[in-house]
């Protein structure tokens, strides 16, 4: 494996596993408020329980999201330090911003966690609400940083050099909006289909059933509401994309030719040599409605686009279907969900409903995987897009190839450690509360 | 503006060694604990740094942030030469972090809990000797960025003799922080004996690789000794340090435990300031004689502008939170056994 292969793969790895504790910290405090709230109100017992339990669990991702993000703050230098040499003063505002919020949450996590009979039941209550929005705070911070990636902003590029730095314009970045939108959705929607999923399979099970219960419809709903506005974010962002990266879009719908009334593709397997998607089902002008709200628009192609400004086209196309897929999946469960809530009561009983969450668990995570191979690959060959190549902004030293493995190994293990340690947390649930 | 980011920088990096570095003793003291006084070690030490141990880590993600906002070319050396060090020591961190909460959050103790207890003593350890081994490598010389051989670029740039000491010094202090801030932190009195002992055991030890970094840095023509003591400030610091560590002593056997803390971070505060004080502003000093310098190498002034209003906002937010949650646990309630439940 080459260097520069392996600096990127371990980037993506990097980031790969800490968006899913990240997605799970910025949301699942917002299910603790809620079930916290309730045993505040009602004072049934469950809730406290659901929220003690909840907790624990947090406690484990959020240790883990915080030394995998701490990993990421060096590897962006240790990976990119061309790159981070131009861009730190430009896009550093969020980051440092993000401090703060990452400061803000760690606290309020600490009163949190450790709070329970020490403080006024609400002051404690209000930490935990504290926990969720800074956390949701320091991942729109961050997606701006990213966002600013795809969509340069604040400052003039002349003869290599990097003038007139003005960090406030770069983080309010042409992309910001549809992304950090789109991402918040997002993880809202991810976690709520895990933890639903979860809770799901422990009541058919017949374990702890009011227990599970309860915290099933808490993340049911979230992840529920979430997903069923998901799609139209993906159309702001895709929107969005189809002006200032029309070679990611072109990527992701494997649209090798410049027409009018472009059909969306779905499914098939591009041909990059033969520019074509072979086994493609066609719908015809709804490419050019997705990118420009208008049947008939005229969609730029790869084509227009130099060969060498190409984004790999079969991996960012995959990636597009599998997120669209998913987020079409979890659309349709939100809908029967929210049918049985309003309409149909009984199907709340029946056991399909649950079994369809519990097969519906890891979609959210996949689609969140997905999405961000679409961002991040569909950039390619640019680390600062139109601006900077990623491969000169690679680290010169030799043998990257082997922290990839050795990275690899740890976060390999780190998830079974994380799987294994969630595995024994719910097994033990009967026995730690009385439900 | 500059000076306002400097200054951050610097607390940052003394918070972390001093908060970070109470925190990393903690494991330390348990890898040099006995077997039979481990458990009641780990309970103490649990309910001590528990509610804190992420916001004391928080000030090396500052540094860093204000490191590659700020000092974006200082940043990227030392990324690419001390890259090695670097992996070790997030190796280290993410497996200290880790292990210290799946011991306590693993809702089965079994076994198990042997595997987290020596992961995260092993790493409590390594994780301050390779920021000492970074630090030290910083300002000796040795980082060479026209280097053309694997070994004179991303070895020899932080392999020798005085990276190292400062490494095991980084440790000892760090031990060192950690058993005088346990001696309050228990009402046991053999247990609080038992923590002054180790406190005395690190403090040799921290003289001791405090010794071997002169020699280190005199058999590899580093002028520390100048850096130290060649300036009024640093000769003041050292004597007050010195004199702080002997009124700490006699307060120790004294039974007087209150003002132990304040004089411990005090000294280990000297120490940063006379190491740092005269080689400022230059952080990074290479073969050669060339050096990076915080005022010469920072980014622009909008970006210094507006990480300097980034820091004192967020400190504005911060602190007065962060002071109430240490506040808060330190006073126990009855019947409180310094665990989340
Ligand atoms: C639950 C997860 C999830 C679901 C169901 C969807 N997405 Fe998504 N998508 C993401 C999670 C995600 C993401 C992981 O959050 C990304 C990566 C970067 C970003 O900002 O959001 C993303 C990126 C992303 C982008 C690229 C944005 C950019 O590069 O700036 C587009 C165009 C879409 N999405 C479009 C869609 C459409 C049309 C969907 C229709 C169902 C959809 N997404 C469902
Ligand atoms: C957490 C969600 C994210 C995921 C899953 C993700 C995924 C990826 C992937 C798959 C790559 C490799 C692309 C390739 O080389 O083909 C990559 C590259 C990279 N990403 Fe992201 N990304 C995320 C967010 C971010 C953010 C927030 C930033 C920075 C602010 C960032 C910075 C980078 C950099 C610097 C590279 C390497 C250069 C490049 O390949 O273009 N990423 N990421
Ligand atoms: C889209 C991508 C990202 C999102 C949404 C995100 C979000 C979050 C969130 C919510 C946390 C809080 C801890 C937790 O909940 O487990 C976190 C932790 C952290 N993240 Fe990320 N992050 C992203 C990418 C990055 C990148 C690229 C970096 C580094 C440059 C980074 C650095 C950190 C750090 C240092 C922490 C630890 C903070 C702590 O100790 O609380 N993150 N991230």
């Amino acid at each position: 494996m080459n260097d520069f292969i392996a600096a990127r793969s371990q980037m993506a790895l990097s980031l790969g596993f800490h968006i899913i504790f990240s997605c799970i910290g910025m949301v699942m405090p917002f299910f603790m408020a809620v079930a916290h709230y309730y045993y505040l109100k009602t004072g049934q017992i469950v809730y406290k329980n659901v929220t003690k339990a909840w907790s624990k669990g947090v406690a484990i991702f959020f240790a883990t999201g915080a030394v995998s993000g701490t990993v990421l703050s060096f590897e962006l230098g240790l990976l990119w330090p061309e790159f981070m040499k131009h861009a730190g003063p430009i896009f550093g505002m969020p980051f440092s911003l993000e401090g703060t919020a990452f400061f803000i949450e760690a606290i309020a996590l600490g009163f949190f966690l450790y709070g329970w009979d020490r403080f006024n039941p609400w002051f404690h209550w209000f930490t935990g609400v504290v926990v969720g929005v800074s956390g949701l705070a320091s991942g729109i911070l961050v997606v701006a940083a990213n966002a600013w990636m795809n969509s340069p902003a604040g400052f003039e590029h002349l003869n290599g050099q990097y003038l007139n730095i003005d960090p406030i314009a770069a983080m309010f970045n042409e992309a910001w909006f549809s992304q950090a939108l789109h991402m918040t959705i997002a993880a809202f929607a991810a976690t709520g289909f895990a933890v639903a999923g979860v809770h799901a399979l422990m009541i058919l099970r017949g374990n702890n059933v009011l227990f599970h219960t309860k915290s099933f419809t808490i993340a049911a709903v979230f992840g529920c509401a979430a997903a069923l506005v998901q799609p139209l974010s993906g159309d702001i962002s895709a929107k969005d994309v189809a002006i200032r990266q029309p070679a990611k879009l072109a990527a992701m719908e494997a649209h090798f030719h410049t027409e009018k009334s472009a059909s969306l593709i779905v499914g098939g397997i591009p041909n990059e040599t033969e520019k074509k998607v072979d086994f493609a089902i066609k719908l015809p002008g709804f490419l050019s409605f997705l990118a420009h709200g208008d049947f008939t628009a005229e969609v730029t192609g790869l084509d227009r686009i130099p060969e060498e400004n190409h984004p790999p086209v079969a991996v960012t196309h995959y990636a597009f279907q599998i997120m669209v897929g998913m987020g079409m999946a979890m659309m349709l469960v939100s809908v029967l969900y929210f049918t049985a809530l309003w309409k149909k009561r009984k199907w709340l009983q029946e056991p399909w409903l649950l079994k369809l969450f519990a097969i519906a668990t890891p979609l959210g995570f996949i689609a969140v995987e997905a999405g961000w191979t679409v961002t991040e690959v569909g950039r390619q060959p640019w680390i600062i897009y139109g601006i900077m190549r990623t491969a000169d902004a690679v680290t010169p030293m030799p043998g990257i190839a082997y922290s990839f493995y050795l990275f690899t190994a740890i976060y390999a293990s780190l998830a079974a450690f994380v799987v294994f340690m969630l595995y024994r947390q719910i097994k033990m649930v009967g026995e730690l509360y009385d439900v | 503006m500059l000076y306002i980011v400097i200054t951050y920088l610097w607390a940052s990096i003394l918070l972390y060694l001093l908060l970070g570095g109470a925190d990393f003793g903690a494991g330390i003291i348990e890898l040099f604990t006995s077997q039979k006084n481990k458990q009641v070690t780990r309970k103490t030490l649990y309910s001590a740094i528990g509610p804190i141990w992420e916001a004391n880590h928080m000030w090396l993600i500052i540094a860093i942030v204000i490191l590659f906002v700020g000092f974006p070319v200082i940043y990227s050396t030392m990324s690419v030469n001390l890259h090695i060090p670097l992996t070790i020591m997030l190796i280290g961190i993410i497996a200290r972090g880790t292990a210290f909460t799946f011991r306590h959050y693993d809702a089965v103790v079994d076994d198990m809990q042997h595997l987290y207890n020596t992961i995260f003593a092993i790493s409590s350890f390594t994780t301050p000797l390779f920021l000492g081994i970074i630090a030290g490598s910083a300002v000796s010389g040795h980082i060479d960025p026209q280097a053309d051989s694997f070994l004179d670029a991303y070895i020899f740039s932080w392999l020798h003799w005085f990276s190292v000491t400062v490494g095991l010094f980084t440790v000892s202090i760090c031990g060192f922080l950690a058993s005088v801030y346990l001696i309050g932190e228990t009402d046991v009195e053999h247990e609080r004996l038992r923590f002054a002992h180790k406190a005395q055991f690190f403090n040799i030890a921290a003289v001791v690789c405090g010794a071997l970094v002169f020699a280190a840095a005199w058999f590899e023509h580093i002028p520390l000794f100048d850096w130290v003591f060649g300036n009024w400030i640093g000769r003041i610091a050292i004597l007050s340090a010195t004199l702080s560590l002997i009124w700490m002593w006699t307060l120790l056997y004294q039974g007087k435990i209150s003002l132990l803390r304040p004089l411990a971070g005090f000294q280990v505060t000297m120490i940063l300031l006379t190491t740092t004080f005269r080689h400022f502003p230059n952080i990074v000093i290479l073969k050669g004689g060339g050096y990076l310098s915080l005022t010469e190498h920072a980014g622009q002034e909008k970006t210094i502008e507006a990480l300097a209003w980034a820091l004192l906002l967020g400190s504005i937010l911060i602190l007065p939170a962060l002071f109430y949650l240490i506040y808060s646990f330190q006073k126990k309630p009855v019947g409180y056994e310094g665990q989340a439940h």
